[in-house]
């Protein structure tokens, strides 16, 4: 099953990948990271494609897709 | 299972400076991607503006310049006579750009130097503070033109591509914009295409990048992205203009 590893101290919280995601399986975690902003994490057990579409549109490389 | 999608070696694994949703960080990936993928790595010397990515270098990993504010092709084409045998690029705002470094930039492309030159057009003054542009819209407001730019006070937007396209020194110029997946695909394509026209020897290339600035337009990173869309690129239409 492809899946993304996203880097949460390095997310600035933008959400351009919650919108690009097709399938909705990045959401806003709950916590604060040592940016001190809320980032997105990966919604565990959602059918991810690998389509990559969310690393495409990260300003901060923050996504690593896998597939 | 294979790593699809990861940073690009031309990029440092480093935090960037930029505000959330900003355009930079995506301009500065995909030219380090073509980077990497056109193995320019060792040959590419970049001179970084004076703007919001004034600190480029810190984030490129392949050898860089600094140029005073507006002269950065006058430095690449300095960098590119002595070394021809490197491939010379500049990155520039529109204030960098299109204001305080129009003449070096006409001049630039009117001798025709064959170097690539990526625009990156946001219609605001993003490090200052947000003010007017030569760029900005009509109506837009910025902290400069609070009521929106009036075209009887502060001119019209300055169409930058369209005016250097008339020199015969310029060989390619395109615009494309950094507003959804499928722009950004475009982009990347146009990036490899100035490079190649200088690795080729045709001249003078430059890919201006309608790019967001969610703080000082007051939107959110995704309504930013619809701006451009709806809004900006109807005012600097995208295509290859030359």
């Amino acid at each position: 099953m492809p899946r993304i590893i996203i880097n949460k101290d390095k997310c600035k919280g933008c959400l351009l990948c919650v919108s690009a995601c097709p399938q909705g399986l990045i959401m806003i975690e709950g916590g604060f990271n040592l940016r001190g902003v809320k980032p997105v994490k990966f919604k565990p057990g959602g059918k991810c494609s690998g389509c990559a579409l969310c690393a495409l549109m990260c300003p901060d490389c923050c996504i690593e897709v896998y597939k | 299972m294979d790593r699809i999608y990861s940073h690009p070696q031309s990029l440092r694994d480093v935090p960037t400076h930029y505000c959330p949703g900003c355009g930079h960080g995506l301009a500065h990936r995909l030219i380090a991607e073509a980077v990497d993928e056109l193995g320019l790595r060792e040959q590419v010397i970049a001179v970084a503006p004076v703007g919001c990515a004034v600190i480029a270098y810190d984030y490129w990993d392949f050898d860089c310049s600094e140029a005073a504010h507006g002269r950065a092709l006058a430095v690449a084409t300095g960098i590119k006579r002595v070394r021809p045998q490197n491939i010379v690029f500049t990155y520039q705002g529109d204030g960098d750009l299109a204001a305080i470094g129009t003449n070096e930039t006409i001049h630039a492309a009117n001798r025709g130097e064959n170097l690539t030159v990526f625009f990156i057009n946001n219609a605001v003054y993003g490090m200052t503070g947000g003010q007017m542009a030569p760029t900005t819209l009509l109506n837009q407001k910025t902290s400069t033109t609070p009521e929106g730019r009036n075209a009887q006070f502060q001119g019209y937007p300055l169409k930058i591509s369209e005016m250097l396209a008339l020199l015969p020194g310029v060989k390619y110029i395109e615009r494309v914009s950094l507003g959804s997946a499928q722009d950004i695909t475009k982009t990347k394509k146009a990036i490899k295409k100035a490079f190649m026209n200088q690795i080729e020897g045709i001249g003078f290339s430059l890919v201006e990048m309608l790019s967001p600035c969610p703080t000082y337009w007051g939107l959110s990173p995704c309504e930013s992205l619809d701006w451009i869309k709806n809004i900006m690129a109807k005012e600097f239409p995208l295509g290859v203009i030359k």
